[in-house]
């Protein structure tokens, strides 16, 4: 480990790429998320890679599915409305199991919507925003630490199952800064890319990346594969915290930034004998059922608080299964949560 | 124009063009029958500004809403109002489309060589050389290839009837500003394809100048690049 | 446990948000947990400026502050925004050269010092940031002034280094005002 800086959330998103070997970044500017860009405009050209600002969210995503097709560790950036344009690509590169990383860096919404932080994406992320049964991997961390060390990961889950994969953060940890440690090396994982197209140079046959399956029993058979390695994923890379949850009067949901102000809610409510727990899924996809069904009659309720009309509360209820009521608490539009209004619901809830 | 405080930077042209552009509108008297489409960039909130109706644009689109529009109310007039990244980044499709369909519109296109809104990025028309945010180094053309001249491309098209560039360096040049603008909405009014008026204009935040340099630059670097003139339509009867 | 929430206010191009970090990585640099959140997009437009920093002995939990230890306001409407956010006891420092009113409550500890003014007769107005902060740190105690050079160090580009033994003399001059 070397020493801690203070750093913005958007420029180790930036620089934890280029540690994880990434030297491909294509993105359009958005706010809040533009010093991504930014940093990558400065340092690629030192590292030999590509930066470039395209004309479009379509463009780029379409560009990160041909760099990704050729190989490349690639990524690429933007915030809820270019997000949605990126959707058709995303979908393509799903199918044609192309590996990626695209970060989100959430904005309120929907249409132009605001610039401050939301998490009203997670059904776009987590449900399949573009056409067609797919799925991608969406890590939330909820601390520009982690962030770092989520971005590094997920190049190596992208690589290691030929998958696209997702970092859901909001405005606020895009622009906060926090102290940073980067490891001295980062383990990366080397992955068999011989299906690239990389010119065969008459040695082999011909490699095809393509999402076109004309035939319908073959285009089951290849949703199936899919479908198989996304069972699979579930299986080996779920993620989630459980913070304070034995023996919890109320167990809270909240993932990312909403995740920090439920730890000091903790702390407040303790003060007045309340114990509550916090279950924070690290993956919201795939979703981290387990720990909600471990947990699921250990307090009188649960209570999920997201930045949104109350999205992932869905997952909570389908994992906590009827064993517990699971109320919910969102604010929405750029507005952030208060530790006195989750107080107060907390207490509301337990009358 | 409505009696509001506008949002833009000291020195920024945009606000100098709107009130051209009401000028022009009300003294064609046909305030009662314009529908405006505003932009995603420095301008998205102009509907505020404008006293006929206006609609809001996804970033890039506005041709196209203005299409749906006109299509619908033939009889009125309609402009869209873009910056060089809504029009000549993200929105090319939908500009040339709009042009090329000799869709009777009038769009005012505001090139600044850069993206206001978002903190100083390169845009499509940013000068050879000229630091942004994105190009920290100077825009090279090996790595973002060249400015690019809208009016010079689109008067390549059949559709597209009137096409000029002003800019908003000087008095004198403010002045022809309006009369292409009013002649762009009057060649609407005639029915006689798609108008289309690019104004070079001030961004002193992103430039990382001041007011009075800012208008200098425009005079000195960006006429060279774009020169103003008609490119189509001069001699059109309106 | 020890935490300092703080929020720093004022107009772009006041040093506002220089200000918060300099006193974030001061916090590092004493092995302390910090966060940093700035204001951002065209709210910035419209010349206005905040950041919310916190010191703490422990892991962070939220980074956004709905109520403040420390205020520290380089203008009026930074003061009347953010006077309202002071927890009782807590410390308002403001530019009395900027700011044309006494606070309005009762239940802080206000210091009113005409920073500006003070930075205009030094020759430098940049200082103006760094003179509150010399308030700041004297009657908070959140860093050292030993850990805010250091940061001063970390923070400021090599070129800039020989600015340094001024922005201390700025400091000092907070301090003992
Ligand atoms: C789909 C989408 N992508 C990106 C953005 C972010 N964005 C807002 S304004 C803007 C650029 C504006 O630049 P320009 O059109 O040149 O207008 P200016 O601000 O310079 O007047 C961008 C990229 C957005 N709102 N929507
Ligand atoms: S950022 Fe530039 S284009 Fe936008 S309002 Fe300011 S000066 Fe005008
Ligand atoms: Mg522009």
């Amino acid at each position: 480990m070397g020493e801690k800086i203070l750093m913005k959330g958007n420029e180790v998103i930036a620089e934890a790429a280029l540690r994880a070997g990434c030297r491909h970044y294509f993105g359009y500017p958005i706010t809040p998320q533009t010093e991504i860009a930014h940093y990558f405009a400065k340092k690629m050209p030192q590292y030999g890679g590509t930066f470039i600002q395209a004309e479009s969210e379509v463009a780029a995503m379409n560009m990160v599915y041909g760099a990704a097709s050729a190989g490349a560790r690639v990524m690429t950036s933007s915030s809820s409305p270019g997000i949605s344009l990126k959707q058709e690509a995303i979908s393509y590169a799903a199918c044609a199991e192309l590996p990626a990383v695209i970060v989100n860096i959430m904005r309120a919404g929907p249409g132009l919507g605001g610039i401050l932080a939301a998490q009203s994406d997670y059904f776009q992320a987590t449900k399949g925003g573009g056409h067609g049964d797919y799925r991608m991997v969406v890590l939330a961390p909820s601390s520009v630490q982690e962030l770092y060390e989520l971005v590094v990961e997920a190049f190596n889950i992208a690589d290691r199952y030929r998958t696209l994969c997702m970092i859901m953060g909001d405005g606020m940890l895009g622009q906060m800064m926090e102290a940073v440690e980067f490891k001295d090396k980062e383990d990366i994982y080397q992955a068999d890319k011989s299906w690239a197209v990389t010119g065969t140079e008459m040695k082999r046959d011909h490699n095809i990346i393509t999402s076109i399956y004309i035939d319908p029993e073959v285009l089951e058979k290849h949703n199936l594969k899919l479908q198989e390695k996304y069972r699979k994923i579930a299986e080996n890379e779920t993620r989630v915290e459980a913070y304070n949850c034995d023996g919890a009067d109320v167990i809270v949901a909240a993932y990312g930034t909403v995740a920090r102000i439920i730890k000091n809610v903790i702390k407040t409510a303790e003060k007045e004998g309340i114990k509550v727990g916090l279950i924070r899924p690290i993956t919201l996809w795939p979703f981290p059922a387990a720990a909600f069904e471990k947990y699921a009659e250990v307090p009188q309720a649960f209570l999920t608080v997201e930045m949104s009309s109350g999205q992932m509360v869905e997952d909570v209820r389908l994992a906590v299964n009827g064993k517990r009521p699971v109320h919910f608490l969102g604010r929405m539009g750029g507005m952030i949560p208060t530790q006195k209004e989750i107080l107060e619901k907390i207490r509301e809830i337990l009358k | 124009m409505r009696e509001t405080q506008m949002h833009y930077c000291p020195g920024c042209t945009h606000g100098i063009v709107h009130r051209l552009i009401a000028e022009v509108i009300d003294e064609l008297g046909v305030e009662g029958k314009t529908i405006g489409v505003s932009p995603v960039g420095c301008a998205y909130n102009n509907y505020l500004y404008f006293n006929c109706d206006m609609v809001q644009a996804a970033h890039g689109r506005a041709p196209a809403v203005a299409t749906g529009i006109k299509r619908v109310h033939p009889d009125n007039v309609v402009f869209t109002y873009q910056g060089d990244g809504d029009l000549a980044a993200i929105g090319t499709a939908e500009i040339i489309h709009a042009a090329n369909r000799g869709e009777k519109i009038t769009t005012i296109f505001i090139n600044n060589a850069i993206y206001g809104m978002t903190s100083g990025q390169m845009a499509p028309t940013t000068l050879i050389g000229q630091v942004t945010t994105t190009s920290p180094f100077g825009r090279k053309p090996e790595l973002h290839g060249y400015p690019l001249n809208v009016c010079e491309m689109l008067s390549t098209l059949k559709g597209a009837a009137y096409v000029e560039r002003v800019s908003m360096h000087d008095i004198k040049n403010i002045r022809n500003a309006k009369n292409a603008i009013k002649k762009a909405f009057k060649v609407q009014i005639a029915g006689l394809g798609f108008s289309i008026v690019e104004v070079l204009s001030s961004c002193p935040t992103n430039w990382g100048t001041d007011p009075v340099n800012a208008l200098k630059w425009i005079g000195e670097k960006m006429i060279p690049q774009y020169p103003l003139g008609n490119f189509k339509g001069k001699d059109l009867e309106v | 446990m020890a935490q300092t929430d703080m929020i720093f206010a004022g107009f772009g191009g006041q040093g506002i948000q220089a200000a918060g970090k300099l006193i974030a990585y001061a916090g590092i640099l004493e092995d302390k947990h910090v966060s940093f959140l700035p204001s951002y997009g065209p709210e910035m437009r419209g010349g206005t400026s905040n950041c919310h920093v916190i010191v703490s002995d422990e892991p962070i939990g939220s980074p956004i502050l709905n109520s403040a230890a420390v205020v520290m306001a380089m203008n009026r409407p930074s003061m009347d925004k953010f006077e309202s956010y002071l927890e009782p006891g807590g410390i308002l420092i403001y530019d009395s050269s900027l700011v044309n009113r006494e606070p309005a409550r009762k239940d802080i500890k206000a210091f009113g010092i005409p920073a500006t003014q003070i930075a205009s007769d030094m020759g430098n107005l940049a200082f103006a940031n760094i003179i509150l902060l010399g308030k700041l740190i004297k009657e908070t105690g959140v860093v050292s002034a030993g850990s805010f050079e250091s940061g001063l160090r970390k923070v400021l580009p090599e070129r800039k280094h020989h600015l340094i033994p001024d922005e201390m003399k700025a400091l000092r001059i907070g301090m003992d005002y």
